[in-house]
């Protein structure tokens, strides 16, 4: 009699807490709809507003150092990879003091294109995954945006070549 | 007045950008935006359209990635007319290498020298 007891107890234990689970996981897809539902809508105009003024701002520095270098008598190719080489330390090293963060969170897509952004994906996984050593965290890790960048950026410009050789 | 121009060009790029992010229902990630961008200059640039935007903006131009791609493309095509075939594959990089080696190089040494926030 009391085995029996004790086995329906177990077994109303078990389906209670079946119950309990499909309720809770029901409750989640229910929360999740409702902050889907309540989310703020990204406001489209001043993001796309500060993208412009911060991709704006990061480009005209460039073009003062650029005026500067060749003002300088650089030639104009000289003056646009010593500008190149400035831009991405200034972006390396703002993502190292945590300034570049605060400006991607600020102008997104304005902090991301520029070549500075491209350093900054460069340094933030790199710096993040530094536990897990210097070859297979930082130098590995520093590739991880860089390298796709990097591969569609050759394979492009080479089959422009190939056709360009081809054809031309 | 180059100043001014390469702050409308670069912002204009930058803008484009935060649309594509915005707008699209997909998740677009700052690797989307900037393979995008890197094949983007350089298609356009194969047909000759990117060097009038330089012309224009100066570094509004050739800073965002676009300029990149621009690089490549323009780099392979002139070293194509100097070395032939070899030149497809020496090109763009060697056009682009102070870029390139910096990138590595600064990653490098920043990672190493500095901790993550917070």
């Amino acid at each position: 009699m009391t085995d029996s007891n004790n086995s329906h107890e177990a077994q109303g234990k078990k389906l209670k807490s079946q119950v309990k689970q499909s309720q809770q996981q029901y409750d989640q897809q229910e929360y999740q709809t409702i902050v889907k539902k309540h989310a703020p809508k990204k406001p489209l105009l001043k993001n796309c507003a500060s993208a412009f003024f911060v991709g704006g701002i990061i480009t005209a520095i460039a073009q003062v150092f650029f005026n500067l270098f060749s003002n300088a008598g650089l030639l104009e190719r000289d003056a646009n990879t010593v500008v190149v080489i400035l831009m991405i330390f200034s972006g390396a090293f703002l993502t190292g003091i945590g300034v570049y963060d605060r400006i991607v969170k600020f102008g997104g897509a304005g902090a991301i294109v520029p070549i500075t952004g491209f350093a900054n994906s460069i340094v933030a996984p790199a710096m993040e995954f530094k536990r897990e050593g210097f070859i297979f965290g930082v130098a590995s890790k520093m590739f991880s945006i860089a390298g796709p960048v990097l591969v569609y950026g050759f394979i492009t410009s080479i089959i422009v070549g190939l056709v360009a050789f081809t054809f031309m | 007045m180059s100043i001014l121009f390469a702050f409308l060009v670069g912002g204009v790029l930058c803008l484009i950008g935060q649309l594509i992010m915005d707008l699209t229902p997909y998740n677009i990630s700052t690797g989307h935006i900037l393979v995008g961008y890197v094949t983007t200059g350089a298609i356009v640039s194969a047909f000759g359209l990117y060097q009038p935007l330089i012309d224009f903006g100066g570094t509004g131009a050739t800073i965002p990635l676009t300029g990149f791609g621009h690089g490549l493309t323009q780099g392979v095509l002139e070293a194509i007319g100097t070395e032939g075939f070899l030149g497809i594959f020496s090109g763009g990089i060697a056009a682009n290498a102070g870029g390139i080696a910096a990138a590595v190089v600064f990653g490098y040494v920043m990672a190493v020298v500095f901790n993550p926030q917070g």
